[in-house]
């Protein structure tokens, strides 16, 4: 009985570790492979030996122009989420709070248009681009990334704003304010986790997008970081070019963790005193 | 007293009610109560004209062009020039007609192909997500470190991860030192299709838990604490309050877990590569068309498989329609109120 | 259906035509002038762009820096495209759908012309104004497309034998093998070295994927067999082409391949030579100075591929220089061409990017020998490398090639099934 209760006690904890190390098993591979010199590569030993950062230097040599890279990838993510949101927060707030025609039909074309192959639409995409001289711009990369973003963005929202409470909303309506003042004040902050974690997913997957932003720009101060990886290259044709990708994939990942990190207090704290106003 | 019985009704309610809507839902569908609010399907379409204006053209606009293109057979060679005619000849449904016939065996392993990674990768990374949500939902202190290890695994870009992979199941890679066992990985065969799947759910599992999660964390703690009194059993509550509130959120990220993995392709490209039957899906298919410049059997690929993935969202949307949407009045709306009821007794109680 | 025979018909006929120009071009000398010269008109100076895969050597900036400072007033900017072939190939022919200006002139695989000509995505060059025979014809043969120029060769390769010297010098062996015979004999004398425990003989590259058609002709032309005729006409179906592949074949199932090299592609052989796994490697030059920091360094020498009954012929790699149709200021991109072409360009990315030079006489200079003492191995496996088949339709007829070797490696097939079916494959993809 004590047994159970200690095992019990300690579950939890054994769960967490058991979930961080399935996540970030891989990852330390990731990282071990990063911090070997090319001439190691091949390793299998589980630590780097010896310790090296040359990969990490090659991926920020000033030919690969990957912190530009890494700042073009910030913008076009950044801004992508924030529209996707922005339209997104409408839509769902219709589609959770409002009665109205062909709500199902609605949903089911914003579903339906994220479904079609990336690979099929980017050839028609970059004629149109190409005739209204978008090419090389970050327009031309966000409006896309917004085709699997946004029907991503709304379709989570509308549930996370179908939990919040009705009384809640029309409480305020009577305490004077509007409707949009309702729904900024009340449901906006407790609905709060639900966006915040919309807006990771979103913004991670536009982060990680490729195929359009790789067809729309043809001048390397204008890729994205996904790009500029598909561009490293070993000395010669044949190398593969595996520690300086994989420096990449952590130099791309690690931000995004840190600030996911601190953007998560900021946020969820920030709503929150907001709604206690 | 309230207090126990709201939860408790909401407990008892809910298995019930979700039994029920289903086969009641169709009929409400078309109630009359949409007529009632007119004024608001004025401002639901100013809230929803701007979604649909930006998906109008980055998406409706170029899937037109690719129906309209799936009806053009490849240009034709010219025998005594030696150069491709610059204009595609007009097949009508040639190119849907070959894909039966010409390219079946080729078409129905893909499909399949398709169907079985959609299923296994979806089912696997279902569990593992809603574990990984409930176990850090139940983590007090070291969340925000699970949280953003957990982040990781879908933050790296698919590219490099199956990269990553790649090396992993190197014929001299980790995967078989750890093993102690020479497994061909990347060969054309089974273990090529397991390779896939462990990489799948490896990358994707944390979408599911993250957004569970953010479910998980919008339930109020009253309900919990509610049943705990009641006497239910954690099997109990996870079966009966916390997988009826948070399915609407597990729904909708199984949905489009489903929509992704029906049109998988970097991954087993990057991993496996091209041409290989064990692991060919449907939109490896249609680059591989593609590639070879032959853009209406390539678009005629992707308007099926659009087809395809577009009968299971409907699926999904009739099915669990009153979850997703909500649409159905009655027994769907109330729940929320309930819920929001609890929720806002425990803000009058911490102010 | 009655249409597509009848057009088949025609079209062998055409092709059949167009190898005998070829032949008769290659016959001249190489000077590939005979043909009626296109009347393409090389128009308008200005900017242009070249677009090749990105370069981490900084020769070719370098190249086209030289260039922009003569000619401040036609500057060539360098676009960058993925490392990764079909990438590039794939952005390329965006670029020519499009129709747009973006590119101008394009570095293009060797395996690319025929596609790209036919689409009419590059233009006909004017082969008298390009030094072809001071080059060598096999690498300048995978520029012409029906007998006319369009692409100019910029960098050739070949494969290599690369085999462990102390190994064989241990086991008594003073010569690299020629044969594929001598090469297994070799190879068990050596296994029996105590300290050649637990190695392999032999590997190249049989993943699924370009390297295993690479490796594939190489067998097939080693054995004195062809997979296209000289009229572009498949003709695998043959004893030649049979003993090829059986070479293939028998080693994976008697473990003279071993049998994880069915995933091997470059850098997997390169990791398994290098950490002594092998004996003997099929693979390109560049892995002799990445081998030369590894732990076999000073062990290992470089030889022409073995073959049937004496040397073989590798398979030719390396990139050209094609002129897009839809660019703009073409006078000065050919202007560009000749530069970036020329003897004193190949020099240089031969001494700063060990990139093998199209021409004959870069390879007999004792200077140069030194730096890279692979060289003139080099040049034998190029002068005898056959080119691989130039087809419009190349990526099917690779993807045929890979699906039916794959197949007879992996044991699904017998080695005259898998011939005998490719050879279907092959005619009804050739006769489109």
């Amino acid at each position: 009985m004590i047994l159970t209760a200690k095992w019990r006690q300690w579950l939890p904890y054994l769960g967490i570790a058991a979930v961080v190390a399935y996540c970030l098993a891989p990852f330390y591979w990731m990282l071990v492979s990063s911090l070997r010199r090319t001439s190691d590569i091949f390793s299998t030993s589980l630590l780097p030996s010896p310790l090296s950062f040359e990969n990490y230097r090659s991926v920020f040599s000033p030919a690969q122009g990957f912190t530009r890279a890494l700042f073009n990838s910030l913008i076009v993510a950044g801004v992508t989420t924030a529209l996707s949101l922005l339209l997104a927060t409408f839509t769902a707030y219709a589609m959770a709070r409002l009665e109205f025609r062909f709500k199902r039909l609605v949903l089911t074309l914003i579903i339906a248009t994220s479904m079609f192959p990336v690979v099929s639409i980017v050839v028609p995409l970059l004629k149109l681009f190409t005739d209204i001289g978008w090419i090389n711009t970050y327009q031309a990369m966000i409006v896309p990334s917004m085709s699997f973003t946004l029907p991503l963005a709304v379709w989570n929202l509308t549930t996370f704003f179908r939990q919040m409470p009705d009384e809640l909303e029309q409480a305020a309506m009577v305490d004077g304010c509007t409707r949009g003042q309702a729904f900024r004040k009340v449901i906006v902050p407790l609905a709060a986790p639900g966006i915040f974690t919309t807006a990771i997913i979103t913004f991670i997957a536009a982060w990680n997008e490729f195929l359009i932003a790789l067809s729309m720009t043809n001048k390397p101060g204008m890729q994205t970081a996904t790009v500029a990886i598909s561009k490293f290259s070993g000395a010669t044709t044949y190398q593969t070019p595996f520690g300086s990708q994989m420096a990449a994939g952590v130099v791309v990942t690690i931000p995004l963790v840190v600030m996911v990190l601190l953007f998560q207090r900021r946020i969820v704290a920030g709503l929150t005193a907001g709604a206690a106003k | 007293m309230a207090d126990t019985t709201i939860p408790r009704n909401d407990t008892a309610a809910r298995p019930g009610t979700a039994a029920t809507r289903r086969p009641g839902r169709s009929p409400a569908a078309g109630s009359p109560r949409s007529r009632a609010t007119a004024g608001s399907g004025r401002l639901a379409a100013l809230l929803v004209s701007p979604t649909l204006l930006v998906l109008t053209i980055v998406v409706l606009y170029p899937t037109l062009m690719a129906l309209d293109e799936s009806l053009y057979g490849p240009k034709g060679l010219d025998p005594t020039t030696g150069f491709i005619s610059t204009t595609e000849p007009f097949v009508g449904l040639k190119n849907y007609t070959d894909i039966f016939t010409q390219a079946g065996a080729r078409f129905w392993n893909a499909f399949w192909n398709t169907t079985f990674f959609t299923v296994v990768t979806v089912s696997l990374e279902t569990v593992i997500g809603v574990a990984m949500a409930l176990i850090m939902h139940k983590a007090f202190r070291g969340r925000g470190l699970v949280r953003a290890s957990i982040l990781v695994p879908w933050a790296i870009p698919t590219a490099i991860s199956g990269l990553l992979w790649k090396w992993i199941f190197n014929a001299d890679g980790i995967a078989n030192v750890l093993l102690g066992h020479q497994v061909l990985w990347t060969a054309d065969g089974f273990s090529a299709k397991i390779a896939v799947v462990i990489a799948d759910v490896w990358k994707t599992a944390p979408f599911i838990g993250l957004l569970v999660l953010a479910g998980l964390q919008v339930v109020p703690k009253e309900v919990y604490e509610a049943a705990r009194l009641d006497g239910a059993s954690a099997r109990q509550q996870f079966w009966r309050i916390t997988l009826p509130l948070v399915k609407p959120a597990l729904l909708v990220a199984v949905l489009f877990r489903c929509l992704d993995a029906l049109r998988m392709f970097d991954l087993p490209y990057i991993l496996i590569g091209a041409q290989k039957g064990s692991v060919e899906t449907l939109s490896m298919l249609a680059q591989n068309e593609a590639s070879n410049v032959r853009f209406g059997p390539a678009s005629a690929y992707a308007v099926l498989l659009f087809l395809y993935v577009f009968l299971i969202a409907l699926a999904f949307v009739r099915l669990l329609g009153a979850d997703l949407v909500g649409d159905v009045g009655g027994t769907g709306k109330s729940r929320p109120r309930r819920a929001g009821a609890a929720r806002r007794r425990a803000q009058e109680v911490t102010a | 259906m009655k249409t597509s025979t009848a057009r088949a018909i025609q079209c062998s006929a055409a092709l059949a035509a167009a190898g005998l120009l070829l032949t008769a071009c290659g016959s001249s000398g190489g000077s590939g002038s005979t043909q009626a010269a296109p009347a393409t008109a090389f128009k308008g100076r200005g900017p242009i762009t070249y677009v090749a895969g990105k370069d981490t050597t900084g020769t070719v900036q370098t190249i086209i820096d030289r260039w922009n400072k003569a000619h401040p007033k036609e500057k060539v900017t360098f676009i960058q495209l993925p490392t990764d072939a079909d990438s590039q190939r794939q952005q390329m022919i965006q670029n020519a759908e499009t129709k747009s200006d973006a590119y101008t002139v394009l570095a293009t695989d060797v395996v690319w012309t025929s596609e790209f000509a036919a689409h009419q995505w590059i233009e006909p060059l004017p082969a008298q104004q390009f030094p072809l025979g001071r080059m060598l014809q096999p690498v300048v043969q995978t520029g012409t497309y029906r007998g006319r120029l369009y692409a100019v060769p910029a960098s050739s390769n070949g494969g290599l034998l690369f085999y462990r010297t102390d190994l064989l010098k241990k086991a008594g062996i003073t010569k690299p093998p020629t044969t594929w015979a001598q090469m297994t004999a070799d190879c068990a004398e050596v296994l029996k070295l105590p300290e050649a425990k637990n190695m392999s003989c032999y590997a190249g590259q049989f993943q699924k994927y370009e390297g295993l058609t690479v490796n594939f002709a190489e067998a097939v032309n080693s054995a004195g067999g062809r997979i296209t005729d000289a009229n572009g006409k498949p003709d695998v179906d043959t004893p030649q082409a049979k003993k090829g592949l059986d070479f293939l074949v028998t080693s994976f199932k008697d473990g003279t391949i071993p049998k994880e090299a069915i995933t091997y592609q470059e850098e997997d052989g390169r990791q398994a030579f290098q950490s002594g796994k092998l004996v003997f490697l099929n693979n390109w030059p560049y892995v002799y100075s990445l081998a030369q920091k590894s732990a076999i360094k000073g062990k290992f020498a470089v030889a022409p591929l073995p073959g049937l009954n004496g040397p073989g012929a590798s398979s030719l790699g390396g990139s050209d220089l094609a002129l897009s149709s839809f660019a703009k200021n073409k006078a000065t991109a050919l202007d560009f061409m000749k530069y970036f072409t020329s003897e004193e360009s190949a020099t240089y990315f031969l001494k700063n990017a060990s990139l093998a030079p199209p021409y004959a006489d870069l390879y007999d200079n004792a200077a140069l020998d030194k730096q890279y003492p692979y060289l003139p191995d080099l040049k034998q496996s190029i002068t005898k490398a056959v080119p691989r088949p130039r087809v419009v339709q190349y990526g099917d007829v690779t993807a045929a090639i890979q699906n039916e070797v794959y197949a007879a490696l992996t044991g699904k097939k017998s080695s005259a099934r898998a011939l005998k079916d490719l050879q279907a494959d092959l005619r009804k993809l050739t006769a489109q």
